[in-house]
């Protein structure tokens, strides 16, 4: 059964002001559990205001949103109990830190859901050890850290929570590589040890193409498409007139099988693309 | 609950009142204004209330939005109509208990207020909705600038307002984005007793403050790089000019500041 699920989704931002303006239009999808999965779309295709929608922070203008097959709407009382269970990771979250300590900081989520003190030590460690932090930063302010090492207790924040979904947005936006491959290794490792489901949001192909069971791509407030990572990189030619981009390495690939080098497989991660060259050229080795 | 917020607001369009001299603008207002405090009678403020619907209607913005400005103030507004009827001892008395009453003379005066200051937000907030903040300072800037030779210091005066008035909405955005990501952690600001909510506030503004100093400090680098050095011997992009417009809707303003006046005194 699919763990979230939106039903014709509509949002309109000011409704009635001159600068009214519908961001997401009538979208329907459904999120199988434990997945990940990557979300594209241009600067103001809605990608944001539809996230915000998945725990409850935006009310949808019309259509629905179901969690585990209810309507997380049905109850209003029961909203924050949805923001548990779907943990949203907010753009540049480590501007939302404000403890004395990371430790009290990364705590601050499980201390709002009422849980005893043990738990929170419990899951304070095990997702700083996930993310890569170490437990002598735990007792340091968060202001001190590095602008990698913020963005990760701010992501630790949310992961505390155990929700069951997670959905980043933008989780490398600003940061070098070294910190970018870093922090998506870690929630690769999360991912591995709690099998939850995780979204997440980014403008860099090659990071979605190294991660994602399927992708969701935005486009003008619409649902452009969401299937599997093989079906929409197979898109490439539709997805670069919506101006985003596949990885470039799909792109080589593309090419070289107009110039009649096919390899019968659509190609996305450089480690993929190694491996299949080095294949083939054995073949012709053996041949 | 923060996108109810209207104040410094500013509506884009292309109406007459747009396209009046700020310069003018800023006059008129505090002649609009000292005109609802000069006259004393009803017939005075209806001379007023036309003045402000003719302007807005003019101004071709929503007579929501302006709806919406009075919104806030509403419990002032009531507080001032109580206090005047029970406080007001004077005129035929109406009603009695005790050593409270109310009295005609009470009645007249707390509706009378309402309506002046009713009257009084709706004006000036056209002068915001209609007068985009940096005009507007710009305008500011212009009227005092005869203090410069007291040597007050004018245009860092009018700079520093039309920082503060450029970040309202990006403060408000900040406060939002901020307030939906503890949201997203489970603190309660809408819900929960008023203790957790004032104690979940701390979660806001130590990062609301923190970024607001960054803010300043990257602004003012910014500033430096682009050898900003105060108001000596800067120029402007944008000249104000005045046109027959501004004139005569400054005459219009004075008739009807003039018709307050005469009715004040024929009524008298």
């Amino acid at each position: 059964m699919a763990i979230l699920e939106t039903q014709e989704l509509t949002y309109t931002y000011s409704i009635g002001s001159p600068f009214e303006k519908t961001a997401v239009d009538h979208v329907s999808l459904k999120i199988e559990e434990g997945q990940m999965i990557g979300v594209m779309g241009h600067t103001g295709s809605g990608k944001s205001t539809l996230i915000q929608h998945f725990n409850g922070l935006l009310r949808p203008t019309s259509g629905k949103i179901l969690l585990d097959g209810k309507d997380i709407w049905e109850d209003k009382n029961n909203i924050r109990n949805v923001r548990f269970q779907v943990g949203l990771v907010f753009q540049y979250p480590e501007y939302q830190i404000f403890e004395e300590t990371v430790y009290k900081d990364i705590a601050f989520g499980p201390k709002n859901m009422g849980l005893d003190d043990n738990e929170i030590k419990r899951r304070v460690l095990e997702t700083a050890n996930d993310i890569g932090l170490s437990e002598e930063l735990m007792e340091r302010s968060p202001f001190d850290l590095s602008g990698g090492q913020k963005r990760r207790v701010a992501i630790a924040g949310v992961m505390a929570m155990e929700p069951k979904v997670l959905i980043l947005d933008e989780p490398t936006a600003g940061l070098d590589p070294a910190g970018r491959d870093k922090i998506l290794e870690h929630i690769k490792k999360y991912h591995e040890r709690t099998k939850n489901t995780i979204l997440i949001v980014s403008h860099s192909m090659e990071d979605i193409a190294s991660f994602a069971d399927k992708i969701l791509v935005m486009n003008k407030a619409k649902l452009f498409c969401y299937d599997d990572t093989v079906n929409v990189f197979a898109r490439a030619d539709e997805i670069s007139k919506i101006g985003l981009d596949v990885p470039q390495i799909t792109k080589v690939f593309g090419e070289l099988k107009k110039r009649g080098l096919d390899f019968g497989k659509e190609v996305f991660t450089v480690g993929y693309a190694k491996d299949l060259l080095i294949r083939r050229l054995k073949e012709r080795e053996v041949r | 609950m923060l996108k109810d917020i209207t104040i410094g607001q500013y509506f884009p369009g292309d109406s007459l009142i747009h396209r009046l001299d700020p310069r003018f603008k800023i006059v008129i207002t505090l002649i609009f204004i000292i005109m609802l405090f000069t006259g004393g009678s009803f017939v005075c403020l209806a001379i007023g209330a036309v003045y402000t619907l003719i302007a807005v209607l003019l101004s071709k913005i929503p007579v929501k939005m302006f709806i919406k400005s009075v919104k806030p103030i509403m419990p002032f507004l009531l507080i001032t109509a109580v206090l005047n009827l029970f406080l007001v001892s004077t005129g035929d008395v109406l009603w009695k208990w005790k050593f409270i009453k109310i009295t005609s003379d009470g009645i007249d005066i707390s509706a009378f207020m309402m309506f002046r200051i009713i009257l009084l937000i709706t004006g000036t907030s056209l002068l915001t909705y209609t007068t985009s903040p940096i005009t507007l300072t710009d305008a500011i800037e212009r009227l005092l600038s005869p203090l410069k030779k007291l040597k007050f210091p004018v245009h860092e005066l009018a700079m520093m307002m039309s920082i503060a008035l450029r970040f309202i909405p990006t403060l408000i955005e900040e406060t939002d984005k901020i307030m939906s990501a503890q949201k997203a952690r489970g603190a309660e600001i809408d819900t929960g007793s008023f203790m957790t909510r004032a104690r979940n506030l701390v979660s806001i503004l130590i990062p609301l403050f923190i970024s607001s100093f960054r803010r300043a400090d990257e602004l003012a680098t910014a500033m430096e790089c682009r050898c900003y050095h105060g108001g000596e011997g800067r120029t402007r992009l944008r000249q104000l000019k005045s046109a027959p417009r501004d004139i005569a809707a400054l005459a219009v303003t004075l008739l009807f500041f003039g018709a307050v006046i005469t009715v004040g005194i024929l009524l008298k």
